[in-house]
């Protein structure tokens, strides 16, 4: 490894090429030391980080702006979305941070070994999440609430041609209106209310009050909704926005699984490279750029758990 | 959990994240300590069952403002911790919170505007329906 010294040496021939016999082989031509190399490569990721917020800020907004616009809409739709598979991906992703960002310290320390097993811990941790979002987005498809003209909910069949799919999807997803069919109507007892001026008076056992409600058992007051949210409690504008919930969550959490996917394959390239021993404490900016683009695929998904699969 | 709560420190070499490397070879590198990472990961687990667990509970309109809370923290801590801005260049941290403020100020202003419009929406099918409901 030679020294920040004899940087100035290096020719455009040996740019980018591993060369350990005349110069650092990882300093570019057009700049002055490893420093001002790793702090330009980090200010060009976080600026590359900053469009990726703003391109998935895109999509927040048309989150936002239905929700705010429907929000039983979202409390509705929502319900179909597995909870504790979304959790289990949180945890997943979490920890695949944490073994991305133990990597990196390993390349800083060059302890080759653990940087090429965080790596793949974290490749792990990433083919974990997609096959349980697999598993989510397969019993989508399976229960017709996929993005799509196959949807459901799509052009407000789920009130004509579908409206019994829908309702058998309730009973089998939310597990709701199980009792509306088999349970009698609750009774309650009311007693007799006198309308009768003289009703109770001293003549009491003469007179036979005209009007009284008649004594017994009546059906009490309609209690208010228990259970999950159906359908047909939502308003007759609101219904044909259901099918727009499914459109943003296929939207956000495909646009996310693509950046796992290249992730995956940013994290493969970088065990390769680390296999070859191309990291070392001198020189980790490529690891370190792809862990920084790894959190940022955590961060998204931070805000897209509670968002989507959280909703009170 | 302030980026710049130490803005002093940001320029001293020991105190950088990025390799400085001196004459002898030798290199300074800030190393986040396993302690941290681990304890950011615990402080993580623990966040996530803490918003799953208050889904459960009804707050009324603070239930959104909860797992907002919750999850802006959890993101805190990844940006300081996991991706070292705690320790880097404050200029990075400068990029990050612009285009975090964009994203909001668009968010913001649409969701003001859709607002405005609202009562003079009419989605589609309304049309069908009103007139089917009046056996027109």
């Amino acid at each position: 490894m030679s020294t920040a010294a004899s940087n100035v040496a290096v020719a455009e021939a040996h740019h980018g090429e591993v060369d350990h016999n005349h110069h650092d082989p990882n300093l570019a031509h057009h700049f002055d030391t490893p420093e001002q190399q790793a702090q330009t490569g980090k200010l060009g990721m976080w600026v590359f980080l900053g469009t990726e917020i703003l391109m998935f800020g895109g999509l927040f907004c048309a989150y936002s702006v239905y929700r705010h616009n429907h929000p039983e809409v979202f409390e509705y739709a929502h319900q179909y979305l597995n909870k504790n598979l979304g959790a289990l991906n949180t945890i997943i992703l979490i920890t695949s941070s944490l073994t991305m960002a133990w990597g990196v310290r390993a390349a800083q320390l060059g302890q080759k070994m653990l940087l090429i097993t965080m790596l793949i811990l974290t490749l792990l941790g990433a083919a974990g999440f997609m096959v349980v979002k697999t598993v989510e987005y397969r019993s989508k498809w399976k229960e017709q609430i996929f993005i799509g003209h196959g949807n459901l909910f799509a052009s407000d069949r789920a009130e004509t041609t579908n409206k019994a799919k829908v309702e058998g999807l309730e009973d089998d997803v939310l597990h709701a209106h199980p009792e509306a069919k088999t349970a009698p109507p609750v009774l309650t007892t009311v007693t007799p209310e006198p309308t009768d001026p003289n009703f109770g008076g001293p003549d009491q056992a003469k007179i036979v009050p005209p009007n009284v409600t008649p004594a017994g058992l009546v059906p009490a007051e309609p209690p208010a909704p228990e259970g999950p949210l159906t359908y047909e409690q939502l308003g007759p504008l609101q219904r044909h926005r259901v099918y727009t919930f499914f459109a943003i969550y296929f939207c956000m959490t495909g646009l996310h699984g693509v950046h796992v996917l290249v992730g995956m394959g940013l994290i493969t390239w970088i065990a390769i490279r680390a296999g070859r021993n191309e990291f070392g404490p001198s020189y980790f900016t490529p690891v370190d750029l792809v862990g920084l683009y790894w959190h940022l695929v955590d961060l998204i998904w931070i805000f897209l758990f509670p968002l989507l699969y959280l909703i009170h | 959990m302030t980026t710049a709560a130490h803005p002093g420190k940001h320029y001293d070499a020991h105190d950088t994240m990025t390799p400085v490397i001196d004459d002898s070879g030798h290199v300074h590198v800030h190393v986040v300590p396993l302690k941290v990472l681990f304890g950011v990961y615990f402080i993580l687990v623990l966040a996530t069952v803490a918003t799953v667990a208050v889904t459960y509970v009804d707050f009324r309109q603070f239930n959104i403002v909860i797992a907002l809370a919750i999850a802006v923290f959890k993101a805190a801590l990844v940006i300081l911790y996991f991706m070292h801005l705690r320790w880097d260049n404050l200029f990075n941290g400068v990029i990050l919170i612009s285009a975090l403020a964009f994203v909001m100020t668009f968010i913001g202003v649409t969701v003001m505007d859709s607002g405005q419009y609202k009562q003079n929406y009419v989605p589609p099918g309304t049309r069908q329906m009103i007139s089917s409901q009046n056996g027109i």
